[in-house]
């Protein structure tokens, strides 16, 4: 464990933004994520960069625009409700390309919801959330080290494709503290440089940033341009990690801290000599459709856990079709399903059989 | 010969959309002169707004990004906090930034963010087709206050300049009008005072421009600068608001 | 090694810190370790927890459904998690606070006067590290100098002044674990 160091969740995912080159954060406090813009006010200023608490989470999520607009690595930050309030500025960065990294601490809802721990924004992050045809690339990080991986990897991959990038945290993961390894990690040199950003036309022609387009067939030129874009995004991003699913009759499908949960359950159903193997979806879009089917060929079942109602469910079931029967177990923001309940449910779905 | 008059180089050779007799292309040549005047053309990053002006990066030589409804000032805090150095004005209309864009304005005003803000109050909206505005004048009709703006019921005009002198960021605050040659050569000053606040960093600067809508208020041109001078600037009076904040 | 515990209490007695303690001096000697408080408004003034797992193996859950230890430090706490601890876990609780015994046979019980020891060593604010000495005494979890080595890092720098008293305060708390043991 030597240069690991034990940080909450959201702490590390500001410190490692700070690694990564981010030099602007624009957010408004909301809780479980409080302590991520709490640390950036301290650490911005020793590195020269950008902290600034908005008025709202739609005039921070349009500051994050504009620092987009002028080529810097940005980043904001909330939890659920704030989130559904930058949905207007996440569709303009998306219709305008503009790279930045949203981090939704996810909490209970609809509405004000709870303040513990979700995954009820699965739709919201992977289906669209804002308006228009386009597409997020979204992870869901499980541990601290995979938070604050994919956060320094969100900034390259965000300047790479020219559009957001969201990691789906939850609260659990931002409150709880893990030993992580903080690897500084310079942006990647092969990144295009950014001529498109509105800097000041000095010895050029003018830069115009928008995702205005009024003439239908320009539109549509356009919006088949990012559909190419989300296709190649789709090809090249998938990543996912499997546990034991080899020999495995019933696979548990979970993402995030629900996947622990679900390994540990995983973990006494296979002491109880039960062949029980995860499959655990890092990138929740683009999904690992064809990596689960395989993942699941040779299973008789297969059980989705979510700290929501059914949401991931969905893009299983579009993943197997009818080859196998798909079960779902859930609980509500807080009430997040236990090890035991897990067990229980894999007993009866292999008491029940076929 | 000696060129007399030309079109700044801050302004694009291209044809404008708006109606005739809108003071948009006045004001639009206004800045761009000042631009030009200042030497920051290289340095400016506009931000249109939505409404008549959201094509406003098409008639401008200079970097331009396109806000959505309302949220310029944030945007604009986002590029001048990000780019220093840079030059960054807003270009808003009443709906915009008196409505929809109420927080950001006011919000940006009190932190005094050092950008310019030029806001165009013509007292309707005029893109969505002359519906009510923040700064519509009580009894005044529009297609949705038919039987005019009753204050009982939509509430009275927002005056923006007043508002915002209230606050300490607010560092030059202006209000103008381009009804007459003087009144368009107060109004250069005054958008050149904006931009020097600016250049300064001296803090938050805006110049209201009381703005015509002949299509949507059914007048010819002259009467639309006539109504201006009789109705709107009684209501919205001209002149410079800053206050000197008293303690920092 | 696989341990799962729970440090409870009411908001300002310290109880994230006895977790980060173990959690922080549970890395330093190597182990696997995860620690996840309660927060929000039932932290102002409410109960306060957090669980903790150490253990030679990847953690998997970070949640702490069934702990193998409860250390209660208020008579609420006691109440909702004794019912949780795994049979032949162990219940440590401040007997200062609490008035009656935990409702368990099937697990280790243990009595701290905390708040009593804490007062007479000089300030009642250690009562947490009387606990906390109790806890490692028992189990055995981490050593006593690994928890002092994490202390520093722990502790913000101008409360490093406090280590000596938490240190006599741990010491307290280790007697009345060795006295629980011989007593069987």
């Amino acid at each position: 464990m030597a240069g690991k160091v034990l940080m909450k969740g959201n702490e590390a995912v500001a410190e490692a933004a700070i690694m990564a080159g981010c030099r602007c954060f624009f957010g408004y406090p909301i809780t479980p994520q409080n302590e991520i813009p709490e640390y950036m006010s301290r650490r911005m200023p020793e590195v020269g960069g950008v902290f600034l608490q908005a008025e709202s989470e739609v005039a921070g999520s349009n500051m994050v625009y504009g620092a987009a607009c002028a080529g810097a690595r940005v980043m904001t930050t909330s939890s659920s409700p704030g989130i559904s309030l930058m949905q207007e500025a996440i569709s303009y960065m998306a219709g305008a390309e503009l790279p930045c990294v949203v981090v939704n601490i996810v909490r209970g809802g609809p509405g004000l919801g709870g303040i513990q721990g979700a995954q009820s924004d699965y739709f919201q992050a992977t289906k669209g959330g804002g308006h228009g045809d386009y597409h997020l690339l979204v992870f869901g990080p499980s541990t601290v080290q995979e938070l604050v991986d994919l956060t320094m990897e969100a900034f390259d991959l965000a300047d790479m494709y020219r559009n957001p990038v969201m990691i789906l945290g939850d609260a659990i993961l931002g409150q709880m503290m893990e030993p992580v390894e903080m690897r500084k990690r310079p942006p990647r040199a092969d990144l295009p440089p950014k001529t498109w950003a509105a800097t000041g036309a000095a010895g050029r022609p003018k830069n115009i940033i928008t995702s205005l387009y009024l003439d239908p067939a320009k539109l549509e030129k356009h919006n088949l341009r990012l559909a190419e874009k989300h296709r190649r995004m789709a090809a090249e991003q998938v990543r996912y990690a499997t546990h034991m699913t080899e020999d495995a009759d019933v696979v548990l499908v979970a993402y995030g801290t629900t996947a622990r949960i679900a390994r540990a359950a995983l973990d006494r159903a296979r002491e109880r000599g039960l062949r029980v193997g995860l499959f655990r979806p890092i990138s929740l879009w683009p999904f690992p459709y064809e990596a689960l089917a395989a993942a699941t060929a040779g299973a008789s079942h297969v059980l989705v856990v979510e700290m929501s109602l059914g949401q991931m469910v969905e893009d299983v079931r579009l993943a197997l079709g009818d080859t196998k029967p798909v079960h779902f177990y859930g609980r509500t923001g807080g009430m997040s399903p236990s090890p035991r309940e897990i067990l229980d449910e894999i007993v009866k779905i292999v008491e029940r059989g076929a | 010969m000696q060129k007399v008059f030309g079109r700044p180089e801050a302004l694009a050779d291209v044809p404008t959309h708006y109606c005739p007799g809108c003071t948009h292309g006045i004001i639009h040549r206004l800045i761009a002169e000042v631009i030009d005047e200042l030497g920051v053309r290289e340095r400016t990053v506009g931000i249109s707004p939505v409404g008549c002006a959201v094509l406003a990066y098409d008639y401008f030589n200079c970097d331009f990004v396109e806000a959505s409804h309302g949220r310029a000032p944030a945007v604009a805090t986002g590029i001048k906090r990000a780019s220093p150095n840079s030059v960054v004005f807003t270009y808003q209309g009443d709906g915009d930034l008196a409505s929809i864009g109420a927080g950001e304005i006011v919000h940006a005003a009190s932190r005094g963010e050092r950008i310019t803000v030029i806001f165009v109050n013509n007292a309707i909206y005029g893109m969505t087709g002359g519906q009510m505005a923040p700064t519509t004048l009580p009894g005044q009709k529009t297609t949705t206050s038919p039987r005019g703006r009753d204050p009982e019921v939509a509430g009275h005009p927002i005056r923006v300049c007043e508002l915002l002198s209230s606050l300490s960021g607010a560092a030059y605050i202006a209000r103008v009008s381009v009804t007459s040659p003087a009144n368009v050569a107060k109004a250069r000053r005054a958008v050149k005072k904006a931009f020097e606040t600016q250049l300064e960093g001296r803090g938050f600067s805006l110049v209201e421009f009381l703005s015509t809508c002949p299509t949507n208020w059914g007048m010819t041109p002259v009467e639309a600068l006539k109504w201006v001078d009789d109705k709107m600037a009684v209501y919205y009076p001209l002149g410079e608001y800053t206050r000197v904040p008293e303690v920092g | 090694m696989h341990e799962e515990v729970i440090f409870a209490g009411f908001g300002g007695q310290g109880v994230l810190l006895m977790g980060q303690l173990v959690t922080y001096a549970g890395m330093m000697e190597g182990r696997n370790v995860t620690w996840m408080p309660s927060y929000g408004p039932e932290m102002r003034g409410g109960t306060a927890n957090c669980g903790v797992a150490v253990s030679e193996k990847e953690i998997a859950s970070p949640l702490v459904s069934e702990p193998t230890s409860v250390v209660a430090m208020n008579r609420p706490s006691l109440e909702k998690f004794q019912g949780m601890v795994r049979p032949g876990g162990l219940i440590i609780y401040n007997s200062s606070l609490v008035d009656v015994k935990p409702a368990r046979n099937d697990v280790r019980v243990v009595a701290v006067p905390a708040n009593q020891i804490a007062d007479e060593i000089g300030d009642v604010r250690v009562a947490n590290m009387v606990a906390l000495g109790a806890y490692l005494g028992v189990t055995g979890v981490v050593s006593v100098d690994t928890v002092l080595e994490a202390m520093k890092k722990v502790l913000p720098e101008r409360r490093h002044g406090l280590i000596p008293l938490n240190q006599k305060a741990i010491a307290r708390g280790m007697d009345i674990a060795a006295a629980a043991l011989k007593a069987g």
